[in-house]
């Protein structure tokens, strides 16, 4: 059984001028500690998704099926968000402190967590002594803090240079692998998407319809920046490419 | 150790400090020499222009008689007060409007025409309602400087980071806990450079005051000084005003490096 089954998900905007169709019938399922990819043209919704999924806006219609009890979602945001008056350890016990979950032992896990993805030296400085990847890193463990069954990943890396943004996805890939927890990340990068992720799910343009679904099978599969070295590669990216027919 | 470029290159600024320095000081000491020996020889009259010397015998004079203190007091006192009402108040009040919008949009024109309208207008009616005393002047000050902290405060609100907030949403966070933990920490240093702004603010308003309805205080001695035509006295007030608004802006400026700094 799937960990998500969404069916029919149907967003409809109003505004004064009129109301418009975001998303259009979409469904899909993501399996346990399965990494799903959702790309799609610029504005087509995929980022309404997520924000449906983890409960910031409301759906207009259709079904979404957790199959786990009280399922708690993790949501990343494309900025980290990090505050700069807290230092790294109070900003990744946020979480636990807005959800009134915060006790000794979660605080240990947190500490272990930070102490486990090279962040030990970090743990009582502020964010602004941190690089760019490493406070993409915090944002995941404050994240991962609230031991979501979910994470949602909303364009992560998009704020980021291209090259650390090469190695922060990989960096962000292996931890979840890691903690064995199930996601969903929405990007614009084909690349990005074919690499880190199990399945790629093709949005249409607005009003936003899955297009189609890939399972990406690649031989030989590891890493994120391993995987784009890989034959298939090229194969998915084509197939995707002529999905999204983009014209400029 | 630096390269002898870069030390040429600190030595010019701190040649250009000392000049801009040094240019201040010779500045402030000419004007203050030449309205001297204008009032010297007379080409100026002493009655209408005083002179600086004869400041510096008002000053000393009120200084003998114990006046002094008590009329800096006075008006220190009520910027004092006015300025931390003024500054809590207007703090409530923008974050009652940040959290209701509706509210906010209601009052937001009645804003407008308070911030427009010059404070000093509503002086006699002040005076008439609360009486030729210390509550005017307090409550008149309060008027200057709280719509302008509202709206300042106000804005700074809804312009905070909406990741930050998105992101406390995510964990399901209430109203307040966004408030407590992202609207607050966000807006201090921008609450601090409002300080400053009402600090000036409140002293207007109290001068302002003071110049309506006073016994005691700067704006007081100013004001009485015109009417005897001591013109002395109201420029001793006036001196005395420019270094009390710049002692009070100081304070709070090195209030926000320390609170800034931490």
């Amino acid at each position: 059984m799937s960990l998500l089954e969404v069916k029919n998900l149907k967003k409809i905007y109003h505004d004064k001028s009129g109301e418009v169709l975001a998303l259009d019938n979409v469904n899909f399922e993501l399996e346990k500690e399965e990494f799903i990819a959702i790309v799609g043209p610029s504005g087509c919704g995929k980022s309404t998704i997520l924000s449906i999924l983890s409960n910031l806006e409301n759906k207009s219609d259709g079904d979404i099926k957790f199959n786990v009890k009280n399922p708690k979602i993790g949501y990343m945001l494309q900025n980290d968000a990090l505050f700069d008056n807290r230092t790294i350890l109070q900003n990744s016990l946020l979480g636990l402190e807005v959800t009134n979950t915060l006790t000794n032992e979660s605080k240990e896990k947190v500490i272990s967590l930070l102490k486990t993805y090279g962040l030990e030296d970090f743990i009582n400085k502020y964010p602004k002594s941190l690089s760019g990847g490493m406070r993409q890193r915090v944002a995941l463990i404050r994240t991962l803090a609230l031991d979501p069954d979910i994470l949602l990943l909303d364009e992560p890396f998009s704020a980021l240079d291209y090259q650390t943004r090469l190695a922060v996805s990989d960096d962000v890939y292996k931890i979840i692998k890691n903690e064995k927890k199930s996601a969903i990340i929405v990007t614009h990068d084909l690349s990005e998407a074919i690499s880190i992720a199990d399945k790629v799910l093709v949005l249409s343009k607005r009003p936003a319809k899955v297009k189609n679904i890939y399972q990406i099978d690649l031989i030989g599969k590891t890493t994120p920046i391993e995987n784009r070295k890989l034959d298939g590669f090229g194969k998915y990216y084509d197939l995707i490419w002529k999905d999204l027919d983009i014209h400029v | 150790m630096y390269s002898l470029e870069h030390k040429k290159y600190l030595n010019r600024l701190r040649k250009n400090k000392i000049l801009v320095i040094t240019s201040q000081i010779l500045l402030l000491i000419s004007l203050i020499f030449l309205w001297e020996l204008a009032a010297h020889f007379e080409w100026i009259n002493t009655f209408v222009y005083s002179s600086p010397s004869n400041i510096l015998k008002t000053i000393i004079n009120l200084h003998n008689t114990n006046n002094l203190y008590q009329h800096i007091f006075t008006t220190v006192y009520e910027t004092f007060i006015s300025f931390s009402l003024a500054t809590i108040i207007g703090i409530v009040i923008a974050t009652i409007l940040w959290w209701n919008n509706t509210l906010y949009k209601i009052l937001d024109p009645f804003l407008t025409v308070l911030n427009s309208l010059p404070k000093v207008a509503l002086g006699p009616i002040i005076i008439i309602w609360m009486g030729a005393n210390i509550k005017s002047i307090i409550f008149m000050a309060i008027l200057v400087s709280i719509i302008i902290t509202i709206i300042n405060v106000y804005q700074g609100f809804i312009n905070t980071d909406n990741n930050k907030i998105k992101l406390l949403k995510s964990f399901g966070a209430t109203k307040f806990q966004v408030l407590i933990k992202v609207i607050f920490p966000s807006n201090y240093s921008n609450i601090i450079s409002m300080l400053k702004i009402n600090v000036s603010m409140s002293l207007i308003g109290v001068i302002m005051g003071e110049l309506l309805v006073s016994k005691q205080g700067i704006g007081y001695l100013i004001m009485y000084g015109s009417q005897i035509f001591n013109l002395s006295l109201v420029m001793s007030g006036i001196i005395l005003l420019g270094l009390i608004a710049t002692i009070m802006y100081y304070v709070v400026y090195y209030v926000e490096k320390l609170v800034i700094k931490n």
